[in-house]
């Protein structure tokens, strides 16, 4: 049997499952659905001075027939009191003593308002305290949120207070709305943060009305831009976690990943890239609760096969596999290979060689077949058709030895001097 | 003895029996649908289509909600799309050449039904897609309003023709009024689609006007720049067995005529109805005796399934409606006083192969059977107006079939040209359409360079 209990910053949950702070968190209710469904854990919609909404404060992209492959919202931190969220806290936590409740705050830039709040966060019970320094909306015009994420002093500064107060756990929540995430990052080791979690959402616009050319959401007869997440922002947030994960300095500070999370498989990717746990929105969003029943279950068959007994195992494999390219071997050769018992004679991987890459796919027809193959000899091995091909294993990039040692950028330089 | 008639069906029962046999996609199903498509390269759909419409152009078209664009990439290949959308054998044609028919178990696209979607937006929205040119000054003639002769008038007006057609019954349509089930097309939606054709200006339609009766090919040849000929085919050839002409024994053209051009209920059917015959036609024609209400109805054919000329859908269609092939059989005699009592049949084999390359079959000797049936419907096939077509001079006829140019429809008389069913022995709407089409390129062509 495989152990899939997750022990973050001390923090303990049953999985490494986390519903992130957002509206599936909003109050009681909702996390005790989650948790009945199997969540290992919440963070609760970040708390502060109670706000008000606009109406219409979601909106989509969608691809083809795929609904919501990216969401981004304008809505702000919970609308209800601040004694009203931590009094459900309290009671959750006891309920569901297994669980991990983390409450994710966000108060104005000043030292009491962040002490008081910690303080009555910990009297409520919570596990562990979340900073919300990332909404690149709303809050951020007031100074909070991602206006304090984006400056790396101030991310220190308010981490230090939380900090000096605090008994339980502090993770600070980055935006990725920045140039390069490991300066927030740093700032927040710098305070003496016990872990940082991301990404928070993208600053965004998901498109334009073409009736009313009032861009999404529509609020009247204006919108606002928005905090970008759901399936579209996996790329990016796992980039920012992988670079986090493997900077020299911040080896040991753990990860909470976040971004587009939405099967066992988007899981495990953040997890080899360094994340101790995951944390998902969109996904419920879209589907419910239910969905964690197959990421703990796809979970444990994929460390069973893999052999892994527990998360250690496997957290962090693949951070020494991201490398900067002037690492990247010149003399690794791949070319594409079409299986033409597979092939469907779509001619999509040969009208994408023709038109974007390299005019390495030719294209035989007469009366009674078409053919498509490979022109070895211009194929670069770029992965295009492989990518374009509706079929499994039709197209696979073969490794081709070219008689070459490894070779990196600073040595072809040296050697071509 | 009184004959044994169906009674009449309620009139939700009609119909029921003859709605819509492919309804129509709902936007969400089109979506769903439209967004499945590859969008293959060089797509073996189009090169599969007599007309080749770029399908996965309008197909994309309507993912992106731009129907009026999709359906001018329909139409532009096939004025008729609307109808072809409803009636082509799509399994054998472009469904049938989808990509995903090599995925093992995967479902080619509908495409049918989304050309149908894309077409419908402009019927129902009055979207004309289409402007005449400036009048060129030249006249030609179209002989028949059916699909290939509508599609000819309608290129040519396109390119700057006057163009008169000289129709001999009183509506326009051809086969697409009279020839096809009713439960794959409606007068209206015929009538619509003509009405479309005709509203770009430029066409005239001369009604109760049959050439070789009271118009002359003569004169047209003479006072035209070009004429076009779609006149189709005639009639049913006829059994030759005694008992033909008693009451209950209809030719299946006529049958499927009546249905469309009369209220179901006064299409009158027996209660055991034999189908002669194993075509597309038949199926139509037994199908619709079922759904009239027939208790049973047989479909008579004197080869075995490997050889019959209806295609897999229709095939299954008649399946469906419960149809009971009777394989190596063929009639010898209808039997009755003045109606239809019964049909004496004889078992068949299979010989050697014959002209066509199929095995020829031969009766069984002593295997003559009876089957009491109510209702005999002939359907093997048209024979052409071989009377009329034999007596225009310089004309030259393959098999009673006129003979053509296959890039331009020119015929061996330069200034006629021919398409349809009249050249091609009985073949779909839309290779009629793409035969009128060429033909008035192939004008345009003549009299142009």
């Amino acid at each position: 049997m495989v152990d899939i209990s997750s022990n973050f910053v001390g923090i303990k949950s049953p999985n490494p499952f986390w519903l992130a702070s957002a509206p599936p968190t909003d109050k009681q209710y909702n996390v005790e659905r989650g948790f009945e469904a199997g969540w290992g854990g919440a963070v609760w919609k970040t708390i502060g001075n109670p706000i008000v909404n606009v109406s219409s404060r979601y909106s989509s992209i969608d691809f083809g027939s795929k609904r919501m492959v990216g969401i981004n919202n304008i809505e702000l931190i919970s609308d209800r009191p601040i004694e009203v969220n931590l009094k459900e806290i309290k009671s959750v936590k006891k309920h569901w003593p297994d669980r991990a409740v983390v409450a994710s705050l966000m108060v104005e830039s000043k030292k009491e308002a962040w002490h008081d709040i910690v303080k009555r966060t910990m009297d409520a019970g919570a596990d562990g305290i979340e900073l919300n320094f990332g909404c690149p909306h709303g809050m951020s015009e007031r100074g909070m949120g991602s206006a304090v994420g984006q400056v790396p002093e101030y991310v220190c500064q308010i981490a230090e207070w939380v900090v000096e107060v605090s008994e339980i756990p502090v993770i600070v929540k980055l935006t990725p709305n920045i140039s390069d995430i490991t300066y927030p990052a740093l700032a927040a080791k710098r305070a003496g943060a016990h872990a940082v979690s991301l990404i928070n959402t993208i600053n965004s616009i998901t498109g334009v009305d073409l009736d009313s050319f009032v861009p999404r959401p529509i609020v009247g007869n204006a919108s606002s831009h928005g905090g970008y997440c759901g399936p579209a922002v996996k790329p990016i947030a796992l980039n920012m976690v992988a670079s986090i994960a493997s900077h020299p300095d911040m080896k040991d500070l753990p990860i909470s990943g976040i971004g587009g999370i939405s099967t066992w498989r988007d899981a495990v990717e953040f997890m080899l890239l360094g994340a101790s746990n995951v944390q998902v929105c969109t996904a419920v969003m879209n589907y419910g609760f239910r969905i964690v029943e197959d990421m703990i279950d796809g979970l444990k068959n994929w460390m069973e096969q893999k052999g892994f007994k527990k998360l250690d195992d496997f957290i962090g494999l693949s951070v020494g596999k991201v490398k900067n390219w002037g690492d990247l071997d010149l003399n690794y050769k791949v070319v594409a290979n079409i299986n033409q018992d597979k092939c469907i004679k779509c001619g999509l991987c040969y009208i994408a060689c023709e038109d974007a890459s390299h005019q390495a796919i030719s294209y035989f027809k007469d009366k009674y077949t078409k053919k498509y193959e490979i022109i070895e000899k211009e194929c670069v091995g770029c992965n295009l058709c492989q990518m374009v091909c509706p079929i499994q294993d039709c197209i696979t990039m073969e490794q081709r030895n070219i008689g070459a040692p490894y070779m990196n950028w600073a040595m072809y330089q040296e050697q071509n001097k | 003895m009184t004959r044994r008639i169906v009674p009449k069906l309620s009139k939700e029962e009609y119909e029921k029996n003859f709605s819509d046999v492919k309804p129509p996609l709902s936007k969400d199903a089109a979506l769903l649908e439209a967004n499945r498509c590859l969008y293959c390269y060089d797509a073996p759909c189009i090169e599969a289509c007599p007309t080749h419409i770029d399908i996965p152009s309008f197909i994309k078209k309507i993912a992106t909600n731009n129907l009026k664009g999709s359906a001018r990439v329909i139409m532009e290949s096939n004025i008729m799309g609307g109808t072809c959308a409803r009636v082509c054998p799509v399994e054998i044609l472009c469904e049938g050449a989808c990509v995903y028919n090599n995925i093992k178990e995967a479902k080619p696209i509908d495409i049918g039904r989304l050309q149908r979607y894309a077409t419908d937006y402009i019927f129902e929205n009055n979207i004309q897609l289409f402007k005449r040119e400036k009048d060129n000054g030249k006249k030609v003639a179209v002989i028949g309003a059916g699909p290939a002769g509508l599609s000819c008038a309608h290129k040519l007006s396109m390119l700057g023709y006057q163009v008169t057609v000289y129709e001999k019954k009183d509506k326009a349509g051809g086969l697409n009024l009279y020839g096809l089930a009713a439960y794959k097309i409606t007068n209206e939606f015929v009538e619509k689609e003509i009405e479309y054709i005709t509203s770009i200006g430029g066409i005239e339609i001369k009604y109760n006007q049959e050439v070789g009766k009271n118009v002359d090919i003569q004169d047209l040849l003479n006072s035209y720049d070009a004429v076009f000929i779609g006149i189709g085919l005639g009639k049913t050839p006829k059994l030759n067995i005694p008992g033909e002409e008693l009451e209950g024994v209809y030719d299946a053209i006529q049958f499927i005529e009546n249905l469309r051009i009369n209220p179901l209920e006064k299409v009158s059917i027996g209660e055991v109805v034999a189908v002669i015959g194993a075509g597309n036609t038949a199926i139509d024609a037994a199908t619709q005796a079922k759904r009239l209400g027939a208790k049973k109805v047989y479909i008579i054919y004197r080869r075995t399934q490997n050889e019959m000329p209806a295609n897999i859908y229709e095939y299954n269609l008649a399946l469906k409606d419960e149809c009971e092939f009777l394989w190596l059989t063929n009639p010898t005699k209808i039997i009755g006083d003045t109606f239809v009592e019964a049909i004496e049949c004889i078992r068949m084999e299979l010989g050697e192969p014959d002209s066509s390359g199929r095995r020829m079959p031969i009766p069984i000797k002593n295997s003559e059977f009876l089957l009491k049936v109510d209702t005999v419907i002939k359907a093997l096939g048209q024979i052409s107006y071989t009377n009329f077509l034999t007596k225009i001079q310089g004309l030259e006829l393959d098999k009673g079939r006129i003979k053509v140019n296959p890039e331009t429809m020119q015929t061996s008389i330069p200034k006629l040209f021919a398409g349809g069913d009249c050249i091609n022995g009985g073949k779909e709407t839309v290779n009629a359409v793409q035969d009128g089409k060429l033909a008035a390129l192939g004008i345009h062509k003549m009299i142009f360079s």
